[in-house]
């Protein structure tokens, strides 16, 4: 099945020797001469009218240059976003508030603590109002986050297939009639899927200049997206694509806060446009959770209705999704990437529904994984609830429901074209790696120890790499941002006149490792060494389009491109080595040195005179060759990708204390071809970890009021390493057929796969005292009382 | 206020705000920007320096309390071009993805090997619990650490994991 690669290697990467120097730049690091630094006054309420706004005493404190509010940049419009736009989010509050941390007032001044010092000095006057938190009283509208509007219903996403009403009404009727057999059961979860702040290590920062003379703007901006960002730079201020230079430089860790276009980054630019100096913008950690955007926040009813003999029938999702006040670029579009994996990777008939509501809280959209960890997060618990009611093995009931192996496209429940899957094979080797009936004896015996160990597992199917041009109709493209551009790849590969080679890509990494991956990939197409390949990313006037890093898309789709972008160049290296060898261009091998005859090592030509002939264009003669040694690609790829795996853990609890530990995790993931093990491994690590993270400890916390009570990293605990194990990774290979490298995405998986794999364990673990559910995060408190609770 | 010390083998000295903290006076009157902010309070450890030798957060102490201290921050580590053992042990275990909380792991993670240079797994996870990392899951920051200290007593460090080592 392999597409043809001779990648695989676990290079060493490149952007390491800068980066443990503490040689990289992120968008903090650059100051430009002359730089104002920026402070936002935020509200203390989550819903309240803005009476008045006095920014007098600020505007005299030391340092300050300007104070701006809603009143100065009103003629800028809302915050442009890409998909199902109820309500935008004003660039700065428009006479309401409707979350607690929404920019009211911009203080510009010479130094960041002068800038902070001044914001404290702005008045607001605030008429608070009722605020809507609750996902339940927000879509029964107990209270109306924006009174102008009739709901707080956004939009309702709803499959069974989706597109299909007929469709939904048979697949109802069909699970009606399977629940009202005799021979089956149905059962139930209620479950919290709790919002969550990304957390990337290095808050977004945003760096803007304005050239009045040449009418440009050049951004720096900790962003994963930096052409979204060029395009509503330019409809915003109503300029070319080329008045606007966008560079996101080093990433400190995107996770989908970075993929999103964010006020603060208009509103620097509107201020260094209006002062005509730069201007720069930090975020600090505290603001983070309602600067940037959140993600999660779902709670859903989960049933499934399968034979007491472990058939499965039927599964319903009903689900409410939390988007916050306001929509900003993908919000709504979440849970419909859930809806992508409704049914997984399973052949039951699915009716899956997800209902989108305002709240008085910070907006969500994108986190690692974005509606996929939470469509999985239901399926493979009430899977495992179903398994548990009927007694049966949960690798058995699953295999018995995926769809069979398929290397040519299958159509799911959902009504979507998977590439090509390989289930089975996978969780065998699951139950093999992890040594499963091992794994089960031991947990047995230690059960007649009065210990708790658990075992859980979940399988998962994923959907990455969007790209085809055919989704931009379900907003999968920059339209609204003045792009009318799909998520297509880009790839440009340019041999320089000294045989060194300049790679542009349209992606920005925050992480991922792109410039080492990217040169793997033209390096094995041209020979010419990793070392010799630098990859530029992220960087609006390199490259003409670019969708950037996200949704696990970079290398199948951009580097995709960038695989068909070298084999072009080799070609035409070739066709130049046959003409200085005056062989046939059929004849000759590229490889480290140059070109030469096949079977003929001594009739051979460096790349140093292939690289200058096609700069030297008379050195072609009458080749018919152009000068020139590069090649610019387009990429369409015709599917996205589906990657799927398989997870299990080992936990062990403390009934004294709901403590839990976790004793060993196993992946089998497989994500296609792999070009460099080491990168990949290191994205499933800390996909886990983040579902991991999810599982055990976060949770982002509103009161009633809307106040956030988990703002600091003290409230709101990620992993340490402390909290997790060494990992056992494993692999199966199914390549896709959807690009040249075979290769389906692995930024997601780990996170999609893992935290229904440590709940599934502790309500393994907990099973001899009749626990079967307790809502994520499971903190110690939390197992605890589930424990005392099942105890009586 | 007057302040020196001595950074990465330098004598500095600044008139410098009281309220500044040692992390902004390194950043911002120094230039070195190897030293990150990641969370202004403590938790996050992207910001740690060595404080006379000892592992310090420096955004948790003025730059004031460092009158008269020796510092080396991130850019101090290699030596000449020669990459510090736990330098290498990031590049060759694959300790780092977005590289932000980084060079405060670095240097937490050499302040530990120099009081211990042979850690079981558990003393280099807690020691280093007080630097947060959310790219990497920390497997490979651990395995980068178990390098480094294998290099520093002067034995062969293990193969890698992603060559059948897991």
């Amino acid at each position: 099945m392999a597409t043809k690669s001779a990648l695989g290697g676990s290079v060493r990467r490149r952007e390491d020797p800068a980066l443990i120097q503490g040689l990289g730049n992120y968008v903090d690091d650059i100051t430009p001469h002359g730089t104002a630094y920026v402070a936002f006054v935020r509200s203390p309420y989550a819903h309240a009218k803005i009476n008045s706004i006095d920014t007098s005493a600020a505007q005299t404190a030391d340092g300050v240059v300007a104070v701006y509010t809603n009143d100065d940049v009103a003629h800028l419009g809302n915050l442009i976003a890409q998909v199902v736009v109820v309500r935008g989010r004003p660039l700065l509050a428009n006479g309401e508030v409707n979350h607690a941390g929404e920019a009211v007032a911009m203080v510009i001044a010479e130094t960041t603590t002068q800038a902070r010092d001044a914001a404290e000095l702005v008045e607001v006057d605030y008429d608070p109002l009722p605020a809507v938190i609750d996902l339940k009283e927000a879509a029964a509208d107990a209270a109306l986050v924006h009174d102008d509007l009739e709901t707080n219903v956004v939009v309702t996403w709803e499959a069974g297939p989706w597109g299909d009403e007929e469709g939904i009404a048979a697949t109802k009727q069909t699970i009606a009639d399977a629940k009202a057999r005799d021979d089956t059961v149905s059962v139930t979860i209620e479950a919290v899927n709790q919002r969550l702040i990304p957390v990337p290590i290095e808050p977004r920062s945003v760096v803007a200049e304005w050239n009045a003379g040449y009418q440009r703007f050049r951004v720096h901006s900790s962003t994963q997206v930096a052409h979204a960002l060029m395009g509503a730079i330019k409809t915003t201020f109503n300029l070319d694509a080329n008045q606007v230079h966008v560079t996101a430089p080093e990433v400190g860790g995107g996770f989908g806060v970075k993929l999103n276009i964010y006020n603060d980054e208009i509103l620097v630019c509107f201020a260094a446009q209006r002062l005509g100096r730069p201007v720069k913008w930090t975020e600090t950690r505290r603001e983070a959770p309602s600067s940037s955007i959140q993600g999660r926040g779902w709670t859903a009813t989960a049933t499934l209705t399968g034979t007491k003999d472990g058939e499965i029938l039927g599964y319903e999702l009903d689900a409410i999704a939390d988007m916050g006040a306001y929509e900003q670029n993908f919000t709504a579009a979440i849970p419909f990437l859930g809806l992508f994996v409704g049914s997984g990777q399973y052949t039951f008939p699915t009716h899956w529904k997800a209902t989108c509501v305002f709240t008085n809280t910070m907006t969500t959209d994108a986190y690692r994984g974005a509606g996929r960890p939470e469509a999985a997060y239901y399926l493979e618990r009430v899977i495992d609830a179903y398994c548990r009611e009927i007694g049966a093995d949960p690798f058995e009931v699953r295999k018995k429901a995926f769809i069979p192996q398929f290397y040519e496209g299958a159509t799911s429940p959902i009504g979507f074209t998977i590439d090509t899957g390989d289930y089975g094979t996978n969780l065998d080797k699951l139950a093999e790696v992890a040594d499963y009936e091992g794994l089960k004896a031991e947990r047995d015996r230690a059960r007649e120890e009065g210990r708790y160990l658990g075992i859980g597992v979940s399988a998962y199917c994923e959907v990455c790499g969007f790209a085809p041009t055919a989704l931009s109709e379900l907003g999968f493209s920059w339209s609204t941002y003045g792009l009318p551009a799909g998520f297509y790849g880009t790839g440009l590969v340019r041999v320089n006149p000294d045989a060194s080679v300049t790679v542009v890509t349209g992606t920005g990494p925050s992480g991922q490792g792109h410039q080492t991956t990217w040169a793997q990939i033209v390096s094995d197409r041209l020979g010419i060494p990793v070392g010799k390949i630098r990859v530029i990313h992220g960087d609006t006037e390199e490259s003409p389009m670019g969708a950037g890093t996200f949704g696990s898309r970079s290398l199948a789709v951009d580097g995709g491109a960038t695989f068909t972008a070298a084999e072009r160049v080799a070609d035409k290296a070739r066709k130049i080595a046959a003409h200085l060898l005056e062989a046939s261009a059929d004849d000759i091998e590229l490889d480290e040195a140059g070109g030469h005859v096949t079977g003929s090592p001594d009739s051979a030509v460096a790349w140093d005179d292939i690289a200058a002939a096609a700069y030297l264009p008379h050195r072609l003669g009458e080749s018919s060759l152009e000068g020139g040694l590069e090649s610019h690609v387009i990429f369409d790829p015709p599917n996205a990708t589906w990657p799927f795996g398989a997870h299990l853990a080992m936990v062990e609890v403390d009934p004294d204390t709901g403590d839990v530990k976790i004793l060993k995790y196993f992946t089998v993931d497989d994500c296609g071809n792999v070009v460099n093990p080491m990168i990949v491994a290191g994205q499933v690590h800390g996909g886990v970890v983040q579902g991991i993270g999810q599982a055990m400890f976060e949770e982002a916390i509103y009161d009633a009021d809307g106040n956030l009570l988990t703002g600091s990293l003290l409230d709101y605990p990620i992993p340490t390493a402390s909290d997790v194990p060494f990992f056992s990774l494993n692999n199966t290979v199914t390549p896709t057929f959807c690009n040249s490298l075979g290769a389906k995405g692995i930024g997601e998986a780990g996170t999609i796969g893992s935290a229904q794999t440590i709940v599934n364990a502790v309500v393994d673990a907990l099973e001899p005292l009749g626990v079967k559910h307790i809502d994520m995060p499971l903190r110690p408190r939390r197992v605890w009382a589930a424990i005392q609770e099942a105890r009586g | 206020m007057e302040v020196s010390m001595t950074v990465n083998g330098r004598n500095v000295s600044a008139d410098v705000e009281p309220r500044t903290l040692l992390v902004h006076f390194i950043r911002e009157n120094l230039r070195l920007t190897g030293t990150h902010v990641g969370c202004e309070t403590g938790y996050c450890g992207a910001c740690t320096v060595h404080v006379d030798g000892k592992a310090v957060k420096s955004c948790t102490m003025l730059a004031v309390q460092a009158d008269g201290t020796e510092i080396k921050t991130i850019e101090g580590m290699a030596n000449n071009g020669e990459l510090h053992p736990v330098q290498e042990g990031f590049w060759e275990r694959h300790g780092l993805q977005c590289g932000f909380c980084t060079p405060g792991m670095i240097m937490s993670a050499s302040a530990l090997l120099d009081s211990n240079n042979d850690p079981t797994e558990d003393e280099i996870r807690h020691g280093i619990e007080g630097n947060l990392c959310r790219c990497t899951g920390y497997h490979n920051i651990v395995r980068a650490i178990e390098y480094a200290g294998a290099k520093m007593r002067g034995v062969e460090p293990p193969p890698p994991d992603w060559e059948g080592g897991e």
